[in-house]
């Protein structure tokens, strides 16, 4: 479990997080969803602790992370796994490289052992027969599933996701979904999605906080969301006319 | 105060470039590949630049002294001797801020902007002696192995000239090339060119590493690091001319 208590950033005058406070739970989808700019990609990097808070707690399990030097951070960033907006493979290594990299730096395995770990982990995303290609020769969705593959290969505690769908066909955005749900259960993680894509919310939000102008405005789950009153939530969810069609089918 | 903050901001990451690297094997792996990058892929510039500069400072000497008194073998010493002195070490690490520090650059920067630094540091890597340790290992170990080949090739170009055009006697060239030879002279460039691999990869790292933004910045940060690490080269040049040779 993940759990930030009352955690601030600014950035200059910027206030960006304000006294957000917010429980993550293990073996469920959490969701962090708000409109761009509303600080829900700080707090995702707050947490992870590529940026440093100026006030609050980041708990992992008993552990407050933010307390922790740069050594002690190490050895919880291992329990972690990443999917980034923009999948962040590495360029000049090839899809096997890139998912055997952290087996490389962390592992004492031999070669075939690896290759296995790497070929476990491509199968249960779904890629096949790309190990010798590089990034760029792979599709959106494709290296997307590659990041998933890699952030998997350690068996991580913690599972973040930066706007996992960005630039996907709705299709693909699925595929992605599910997966990442998948995984969250199959392993029992702490999985926390960073997302403004409605279906996203609906599909696979286990439990989702609402961020609006770097405040916590609401928590709850995806079938909490379609009932709630809070007006700025409303707006964000049923922005789309086809959302309020199907909220309002009478008047729309 | 912006220079005390980026100077600071620089000294910091090199403490991280020098923290304890996580696997020796996988930096020994990096190393090999940066210096086929930085070094390897660095001669073809370096022989062109030196067989054409050293042919040149054969002419220019070569006109510069038509007083009958002053020897001929004159030109073949002032070629050793501005190769050895400045041309193989200053200007060839000036050339090399361009090709090499340029790429560093844009290479970290791109990196950093696509999030790739960040996924290293979710990993609980240290992204910044990851990235930069091998650069500079590779750096340091080729750079004076460029400068030699400026040397030899520079020395070879001028001889060139003299066999193909007899501006001065290959004779007279040779042994102007071997009158009152200072060993010290090499020694003194390659020490100078160990500070300037330092400098490039550093400088250029420096501001790979902290770009921020989108192509456009990577770019610009790009054009930064050839810039400083020139003006840094040519400072530390004086200072070390300076120390070595006074």
């Amino acid at each position: 479990m993940i759990e930030v208590q009352h955690i601030s950033k600014r950035f200059g005058d910027n206030l960006v997080l304000d006294d957000v406070s917010v429980k993550f739970e293990q073996g469920k989808t959490n969701l962090i969803i708000g409109k761009s700019g509303s600080g829900k990609t700080v707090l995702l990097k707050s947490i992870v602790g590529l940026h440093d808070i100026d006030q609050g707690k980041i708990l992992y399990g008993d552990t407050v992370f933010n307390a922790l030097n740069f050594k002690e951070k190490k050895e919880v960033r291992k329990e972690m796994g990443m999917l980034f907006q923009g999948a962040a493979l590495f360029d000049s290594f090839t899809v096997e490289e890139n998912v055997m990299f952290p087996l490389d730096m962390f592992t004492d395995q031999s070669q075939e052992a690896k290759l296995e770990r790497v070929n476990f982990c491509l199968d249960h995303v779904n890629i096949k027969n790309a190990n010798r290609l590089f990034p760029a020769e792979l599709s959106g969705g494709m290296k997307k599933r590659v990041a998933i593959a890699r952030a998997i290969a350690l068996n991580p505690k913690y599972l973040f996701c930066d706007e996992p769908n960005s630039g996907l066909d709705p299709q693909t955005a699925i595929v992605i979904d599910n997966l990442i749900k998948e995984i969250t259960e199959e392993f029992h993680i702490t999985t926390i999605v960073n997302t403004h894509d409605m279906n996203s919310v609906i599909e696979i939000g286990d439990k989702v906080v609402f961020i609006h102008e770097g405040k916590k405005l609401w928590e709850g789950t995806n079938q909490d969301i379609l009932n709630t009153d809070l007006r700025e939530l409303n707006d964000f969810v049923f922005a789309t006319s086809l959302a309020q069609k199907l909220k309002d089918p009478v008047h729309h | 105060m912006k220079f005390l903050e980026q100077a600071g901001k620089y000294f910091i990451l090199l403490s991280q470039v020098f923290a304890k690297p996580e696997k020796i094997g996988i930096y020994y792996k990096r190393t090999i590949r940066e210096i086929e990058d930085i070094g390897i892929n660095s001669f073809g510039i370096v022989v062109i630049i030196s067989l054409f500069v050293g042919a040149v400072i054969t002419i220019q000497t070569n006109y510069n002294i038509e007083n009958p008194l002053l020897p001929r073998y004159l030109v073949g010493v002032t070629v050793r001797d501005s190769l050895l002195l400045e041309f193989s070490s200053t200007m060839v690490a000036l050339i090399l801020a361009g090709k090499v520090g340029s790429s560093i650059s844009s290479e970290i920067g791109t990196m950093r902007v696509s999030e790739q630094i960040d996924a290293l540091e979710i990993m609980g890597i240290n992204s910044a002696s990851y990235l930069i340790m091998p650069k500079l290992i590779a750096a340091i170990f080729f750079f004076p192995i460029l400068s030699l080949l400026s040397m030899f090739v520079g020395i070879f170009g001028g001889y060139l000239l003299c066999v193909l055009t007899e501006v001065v006697s290959p004779a007279d060239y040779i042994y102007g090339i071997q009158y009152i030879f200072y060993p010290h002279y090499v020694s003194y460039a390659l020490t100078k060119t160990v500070f300037y691999a330092f400098i490039i990869v550093t400088v250029s790292s420096f501001h790979g590493y902290y770009a921020e933004g989108g192509s456009l910045e990577v770019g610009r940060s790009s054009t930064k690091a050839v810039v400083h690490s020139s003006i840094i080269v040519l400072l530390a040049n004086l200072i070390l001319t300076k120390l070595i040779l006074s």
